[in-house]
C-alpha cells in the first residue's frame, strides 16, 4: 500500500520554509545546463516555472496544446491577486493570509503549504510589478487595493478587471525571453497524452501533434504538469473550452495519486444559462459583491421586473444571513444560498438566477467610479445578455469555477511518481474545501516563480536522475498504447456525437456531484457514469482521421477521461460523510442549513489511487492543526 | 425568454490542408438569437459530425473575449459587425431572419490559413520573443511600492497591455501590417520605468522582426483601430514611431 509523506519540515512554522531552503541540495550553475525538465502547461503556473528554470540554466522543454503560450486559461482571471502586503495599514499579515486561507478551505488543507504561499506572496507582486505588470495605482503612485470574498482586509492586487491576463503576460514575456536566450524551447500545438514512467520514477511524456497527428515523444530529468483544472467536466463551466484533465488523468493512471477529487468550487457570479446550445458559462468577477448587493425578491413566483420590486419586498439574504462578511461571504457559501432562495422558488422572475444590484452604490459613489472600477464587466454583461447593469440589475447564478482538488502532492510540489511535479490548479495544494478570491493566480505564481525553481533542484541533487532515451521500450508502449486508443476512438463509428455524450455526463455532474449532494443520487450518478462510458465506447463518432488537424478526436480523448474521472468524484463525494467548504453533503448540515463538517473522521486528504477503472485505493493523509485551532467557520 | 429563432444562410470558407484550394460551402441553420456566433458553429459541427462529415475547423478558448483564440472575418469584419467585441462575444440577435453571412479566416501573407477557419498567428510570438519583455530574473527585484507610477501613466500602459494577440488588427489591414499590435507592448514597456532601460533595444528589436515575418507597413488606414477587440488606439503606433526614431538617433543600430 502507497504511503503519503508529506515531507513537511520540521520546526515552527514561520521557519519551515527558511530551513528548508537552506537545508535543500543545490545544482551547482555549470551542471544545471546538463539537466532537462519537461513543463506542460503555460498558464501561470507553467510559464513562471518554465521561466525561472530557464534563468537559472536548466534546459526547458515547455508544451502547449494552444497556438501560442499566452492562450492558457490564467488570462480570464478577471477580479486580482491576493498578497499580504499590508500596504492599506489595515491589518493584514502573512498569518492573517495564512489563517484566512486555512478558514477559507474549511480546515481541510495543509498548514505547511499554506503558510509558505502567504510567506510568498508578496515576492510575487514585487516580480510582476518588475516585470511591467501595469497594477492599478492610487494617485501617489502607490499600489491599489480592493476586498475579496472571505476576509476582512483590503489585500487584492488589480489590472482594471483583466489582472489574470496582465500576469500571464507578465510570466509570458519572462519566458519568452528565456526562449530567445535559447533556455527555453517551446512545443506549441501538443496535446500531452500520457506519462512516461520508468523504474518509478517520470522520465518524459508522450505527446500528439495537433496539427499532423504525429505521436512524439520527449525525455527529461524531471517533468512538471501545471495543466489547469477540470471543471470541464460538468459541460458547462467557466474553463475555457479546451481546457481538460487529459494530462493529469493519465499520469493518475500511470500511478500519480488524485487526491479530494469531489473538491470542486462553484462560483457565485456567473451568467445564467440561456438554452441548450450554450457551450459555456462566463464569469462575473467576485469583485462585482465589493459594492453590488445580492438578493431575490421575499415572494415566491415573483415574476416583476426588479425595479418594480420596492426595498422592503427584496431580500438581501447574504446580508440578512451573514452580517459581518455580508455580499463578501465566501463562494462556497455564497452559491449555496443562491441555490437555496431559487429552490425556495424565488429566484429572479422566475428563473435560475439571483439580483446582483449597483443601484446603491451608483446613488452613493456615482456612476463614473463604479464604471472606473467594474466597465468592462458591466460591457461584458450587456453584450451577452443585452441588458444595462447601470440601470437593471445583473442576473447572476453558481456555475463550476474552479477544482481545489487535484493530483497528491508532498510540500516540494512533487506527485507519489519520483520526478513528477504538480503545480498550479492542477495540484490540490492549497486551498482545502474551498478556494478564496483571489488566491488562484496566487497560488500559480508562487509554485512557479517560488517554489518548484527550489525544490527541483534539490530532487536533481539528490537523486541524480539519468536520462532515459526515447528508444526506451516504456516510450514505446506508451506510444503504442496512445495509437491504439486513438484508433479506437476512431473505429467506433457510433451514432452519439462526442458533445452530445459530455452533455449528458455534464448533467449527471450537476445535479448529483454539484453543489449540493446525497447518499442516493451519488451512487446513482456512479452507475449513470459508467453506463455512459460504456455507450460512449460502443456508439461515439469520431469523425476525421489521425493525421490531420482533428478537433473532434481532440475532444473526444477528453471526453473520455472524463468520464473515468467523472466516477471518481463521485465515489470521493460519498467516501466523504460530511460537509466542508464546495463539498456539500445535504445529510451533513447543522439545523440552519450549514456544513457540518465531522473533525473527528474526516480531517484527512483522500489520496485516490488508481487500480483499474472502477477501482481505487483510498490513503488518507491526517491533517494536523498545529497553529490555527480547528473551529467551525463562521461569516455571521 | 424564448425568443423567435433566426433561418440562416452561412456561407462558409472550407479549405482541407494549408496548400489546398478553399472556396465558401453554403449550409442552413435556425439558431436562437440568445446563441453566440460560436454556438451556432459548434451546433451546425455537431450535425455535420451526425451525417459523418467533417466539422468546420475554428478555433476558440476562453469565450469571453480575452483569450485572443478565436477570430473570423465575419461579413468582411475581423470579429464580426460589431465594434471592440471578439469573435466569440458576438450574438446572434444581431442578424434577421433570412440574412445570408459571409465566413472566413484571417487572411495575411504572415497569417498562413492551416484549415478552414484555422491560421496560424505564431509570427506574433517570434516578435514578443525578439524583444517583448522587460529583462529581470525571478527574485532580485525591489517592493512593488519602490517603484511608483502616477495612476494616469499606469492607466496609459493598462490600455496598451489589453491587446489580446488575436490578430484582427492584421487581418483588418490591406498591407496586412502588424504595427497596432507590435506598437501597443512598445508602448506599454515604453511608458513605465520598468521599461525604460532596454526601451530602445526592444523596439528595434521587434520592429526587424516584424518586417523579417512579412508583415506589411502601415500607411494610416485607421482599420486597424477600427476592427481591434479591446478598442486598442493607433496613438500607439505614433509612439512606436517616435521611440523607432529616437532609438536610431540615441543608439547604435543593434544587432538582432
Amino acid at each position: 500500500m502507497l504511503k503519503l509523506d508529506s515531507k513537511v519540515p520540521t520546526g515552527p512554522i514561520e521557519e519551515k520554509w527558511t530551513n528548508h531552503i537552506f537545508n535543500m541540495k543545490l545544482v551547482s550553475p555549470a551542471n544545471k545546463r546538463k539537466y532537462d525538465i519537461i513543463v506542460v502547461g503555460t498558464g501561470l503556473a507553467g510559464a513562471s516555472a518554465a521561466a525561472t528554470l530557464g534563468e537559472l540554466g536548466y534546459n526547458v522543454k515547455a508544451f502547449t496544446f494552444h497556438d501560442s503560450a499566452r492562450r492558457a486559461h490564467s488570462i480570464a482571471a478577471q477580479g486580482g491577486i491576493n498578497a499580504a502586503k499590508n500596504y492599506q495599514n489595515d491589518g493584514d499579515s502573512v498569518y492573517r493570509l495564512f489563517y484566512d486561507t486555512i478558514k477559507g478551505g474549511d480546515f481541510r488543507s495543509r498548514e505547511a503549504n499554506v503558510y509558505r504561499l502567504a510567506e510568498v506572496s508578496g515576492n510575487i507582486i514585487d516580480q510582476c510589478v518588475a516585470q511591467g505588470v501595469p497594477f492599478a495605482r492610487e494617485y501617489g503612485g502607490t499600489l491599489a487595493n480592493r476586498s475579496f470574498g472571505g476576509a476582512l482586509v483590503s489585500r487584492t492586487f488589480y489590472a482594471k478587471g483583466q489582472t489574470g491576463q496582465q500576469l500571464l503576460l507578465g510570466a509570458y514575456t519572462a519566458m519568452n525571453r528565456q526562449i530567445n536566450l535559447g533556455k527555453v524551447k517551446l512545443y506549441s500545438r501538443r496535446e500531452m497524452l500520457d506519462l512516461v514512467v520508468v523504474d518509478g520514477v517520470a522520465r518524459g511524456i508522450v505527446v500528439r501533434n495537433l496539427l499532423t497527428g504525429e505521436i512524439e515523444k520527449y525525455s527529461a530529468h524531471a517533468v512538471i504538469l501545471a495543466t489547469g483544472g477540470y471543471s470541464n467536466v460538468f459541460f458547462l463551466s467557466t474553463n475555457a473550452m479546451n481546457s481538460n484533465t487529459t494530462a493529469i488523468w493519465r499520469a493518475h493512471k500511470k500511478g500519480a495519486a488524485f487526491a479530494n477529487p469531489c473538491f470542486t468550487q462553484i462560483h457565485p457570479t456567473c451568467l445564467p444559462v440561456h438554452g441548450e446550445s450554450q457551450s459555456k458559462l462566463t464569469l462575473m468577477s467576485e469583485s462585482l459583491r465589493n459594492d453590488g448587493r445580492i438578493w431575490v425578491s421575499k415572494i415566491k413566483g415573483d415574476k416583476r421586473h426588479p425595479n418594480d420590486i420596492p426595498e422592503e419586498e427584496r431580500d438581501y439574504y447574504l446580508e440578512r444571513k451573514y452580517p459581518s462578511y455580508g455580499n463578501l461571504s465566501p463562494r462556497d457559501i455564497s452559491s449555496r444560498s443562491a441555490k437555496e432562495v431559487v429552490d425556495e422558488g424565488r429566484g429572479a422572475q422566475g428563473q435560475e438566477a439571483v439580483y446582483l444590484d449597483f443601484r446603491d452604490a451608483i446613488k452613493r459613489l456615482g456612476k463614473k467610479v463604479i464604471e472606473e472600477r467594474y466597465g468592462n464587466l458591466f460591457e461584458i454583461y450587456q453584450n451577452i445578455t443585452g441588458e444595462n447593469p447601470y440601470e437593471v440589475p445583473m442576473k447572476i447564478y453558481p456555475a463550476p469555477h474552479y477544482t481545489m482538488g487535484g493530483l497528491w502532492v508532498d510540500y516540494n510540489l512533487m506527485s507519489t511518481i519520483p520526478g513528477l511535479f504538480v503545480a498550479g490548479e492542477a495540484n490540490f495544494s492549497d486551498h482545502g474545501a474551498n478556494r478564496l478570491g483571489a488566491s488562484a493566480l496566487m497560488q500559480g505564481l508562487a509554485d512557479g516563480y517560488f517554489i518548484l525553481p527550489y525544490t527541483i533542484g534539490n530532487y536533481i541533487a539528490s537523486e541524480r536522475p539519468k536520462l532515459v532515451e526515447t528508444s526506451h521500450p516504456e516510450f514505446e508502449k506508451a506510444e503504442n498504447n496512445i495509437k491504439n486508443m486513438i484508433n479506437k476512438l476512431l473505429s467506433i463509428k457510433g451514432k452519439r456525437t462526442v458533445d452530445s455524450i459530455h452533455k449528458e455526463l455534464g448533467r449527471i455532474m450537476w445535479n448529483k456531484v454539484g453543489m449540493s449532494r446525497n447518499e442516493k443520487g451519488l451512487k446513482e450518478a456512479i452507475e449513470e457514469i459508467k453506463e455512459l462510458r460504456e455507450e460512449f465506447w460502443k456508439n461515439v463518432n469520431v469523425v476525421g482521421k489521425n493525421e490531420d488537424v482533428n478537433q473532434c478526436l481532440e475532444r473526444a480523448g477528453r471526453v473520455a477521461d472524463y468520464l473515468e474521472l467523472g466516477e471518481l468524484m463521485a465515489r470521493d463525494a460519498l467516501n466523504r460523510n460530511e460537509s466542508c467548504g464546495a463539498h456539500f453533503r445535504e445529510e451533513y448540515q447543522t439545523q440552519e442549513g450549514e456544513a457540518l463538517r465531522n473533525d473527528e473522521e474526516y480531517a484527512y486528504v483522500a489520496a485516490w489511487v488508481f487500480k483499474e477503472l472502477g477501482d481505487w485505493e483510498l490513503v488518507k493523509e491526517p491533517l494536523e492543526f498545529e497553529n490555527i485551532q480547528l473551529a467551525t467557520r463562521s461569516y455571521k | 425568454m424564448e425568443e423567435k429563432k433566426l433561418n440562416l444562410t452561412l456561407k462558409i470558407w472550407r479549405q482541407a490542408a494549408p496548400d489546398a484550394a478553399g472556396g465558401f460551402q453554403e449550409y442552413k441553420v435556425y439558431v436562437s438569437p440568445d446563441s453566440s456566433f460560436l454556438e451556432m458553429l459548434d451546433e451546425l459541427n455537431n450535425e455535420l459530425e451526425s451525417q459523418n462529415l467533417d466539422p468546420i475547423a475554428f478555433e476558440s478558448d476562453c469565450r469571453e473575449g480575452i483569450c485572443g483564440t478565436c477570430g473570423l472575418v465575419i461579413n468582411g469584419h475581423p470579429h464580426g459587425p460589431i465594434p471592440k467585441i471578439a469573435t466569440c462575444q458576438l450574438h446572434m440577435r444581431h442578424f434577421k431572419d433570412g440574412d445570408t453571412i459571409w465566413v472566413e479566416p484571417f487572411r495575411a501573407k504572415a497569417f498562413p490559413v492551416i484549415k478552414d477557419l484555422m491560421v496560424d498567428r505564431s509570427a506574433f510570438d517570434r516578435i514578443m520573443e525578439a524583444g517583448g519583455f522587460i529583462s529581470v530574473n525571478t527574485g532580485s527585484v525591489p517592493d512593488g511600492n519602490a517603484i511608483p507610477i502616477p495612476k494616469d501613466i499606469a492607466s496609459e500602459a493598462m490600455d496598451s497591455a489589453s491587446c489580446i494577440g488575436c490578430g484582427a488588427c492584421v487581418a483588418a489591414c490591406k498591407n496586412a501590417s502588424a504595427m497596432l499590435f507590435v506598437s501597443a507592448k512598445v508602448s506599454q514597456f515604453a511608458l513605465l520605468p520598468q521599461g525604460q532601460p532596454e526601451r530602445y533595444r526592444r523596439v528595434q528589436a521587434m520592429v526587424k522582426k516584424m518586417d523579417e515575418l512579412g508583415f506589411g507597413a502601415c500607411s494610416n488606414t485607421y482599420a486597424c483601430e477600427a476592427e481591434c477587440p479591446k478598442g486598442i488606439s493607433i496613438k500607439n503606433i505614433a509612439r512606436m514611431n517616435r521611440e523607432f526614431i529616437k532609438a536610431k538617433v540615441k543608439t547604435e543600430e543593434i544587432d538582432v
